[in-house]
């Protein structure tokens, strides 16, 4: 129960963080797409140091989980064309609907019932894939 | 209070998202939002269709509280921490604006998009639908959003999640610049 209330708890932070970047919002997207502002980069380049930063004393210092077992985190399986071809499909949508699935998801809760669309949609791409998946070059 | 209401810095922004990714790790756990999608079609029966869909999503209900927890605080920051106004973009930004027909005194969202009222142009919902299923269907041919490949990946130097953020831009910057000018 305790271990619960702490991912409601991550996630409740997370989705301020979101909102108070203003990362959730369609402009700031659209403005990193156009180059015209360091906000966006800035808030992804400083989490990637303090990520980086952060990985690298968890493998350093053998660091534990909460519950006492090693973090281990698996590659992901070599491939190019499934990241370059997925990844340039989550951009266009990306770019489009100006938010990303966690943002959706903060998006909804703040009121705006359009993204509840794009959240459906978004299920239904994901089936989509699902169905297509033996067929596309991975 | 005023203090309270205004936006984040974005170094702070960027602090606050690896802080929450290192909790994530320390939980046992990994950093990413689009695997609630897949797991959403796994509990509405899409196990049937494909076996994409056949794996046991209740090892994965953590994140799905996670999720409940990001629309709460989206709640929580929109209505009391936040006035919820246009974000203060770039005068650069602000004429490219125009030049698609968004208004450059706006809200958070645009509302040419966002408002219940945009809906009733069936343009809008056709946008909105294509861009979540692009970022669904992307999400998870590419194996991860931008939580999972842009924070996580990179965090941990992973070539694919690099290789996954280089088509992440290049499918924006091509949206944006080549595609927006003629839907806008």
């Amino acid at each position: 129960m305790m271990k619960q209330i702490l991912f409601i708890l991550i996630g409740f932070i997370f989705g301020i963080i979101m909102y108070k970047s203003e990362a959730a919002s369609w402009f700031r997207i659209y403005e990193m797409f156009q180059f015209q502002s360091f906000h966006m980069y800035g808030i992804i380049g400083t989490a990637l140091a303090f990520g980086v930063l952060f990985v690298q004393m968890i493998k350093r210092y053998k660091i534990k989980s909460f519950d006492g077992k090693p973090i281990v985190i698996l590659p992901k399986e070599k491939s190019f064309s499934r990241y370059m071809i997925g990844g340039i499909i989550f951009g266009l949508g990306w770019a489009l609907a100006g938010a990303c699935p966690g943002p959706i998801f903060v998006l909804i809760g703040a009121g705006y019932l359009p993204i509840l669309i794009v959240l459906f949609a978004a299920v239904f791409g994901t089936f989509l894939y699902g169905l297509l998946k033996d067929k596309l070059p991975h | 209070m005023e203090f309270f209401l205004q936006p984040w810095p974005w170094y702070i922004s960027g602090f606050l998202i690896a802080c929450t990714m290192l909790l994530l790790l320390l939980m046992g756990k990994k950093f990413g939002m689009s695997s609630n999608l897949r797991t959403f079609c796994s509990i509405c029966g899409a196990g049937k269709a494909s076996d994409f869909f056949r794996f046991d999503w209740k090892m994965d209900s953590w994140n799905l509280l996670v999720v409940l927890g990001a629309m709460l605080g989206g709640f929580v920051a929109s209505h009391y921490l936040s006035t919820s106004e246009m974000p203060a973009v770039s005068e650069a930004t602000k004429v490219s604006l125009a030049s698609i027909n968004i208004a450059t005194e706006n809200q958070y969202l645009p509302v040419e998009l966002f408002s219940i009222s945009a809906l009733s142009d069936i343009k809008t919902i056709f946008i909105l639908i294509i861009g979540g299923i692009l970022i669904g269907f992307g999400a998870r041919y590419a194996g991860g959003c931008t939580s999972g490949h842009a924070i996580s990946g990179l965090s941990n130097l992973q070539l694919p999640s690099l290789i996954a953020v280089i088509g992440f831009f290049i499918g924006g910057l091509v949206m944006v610049h080549l595609v927006f000018p003629l839907i806008f």
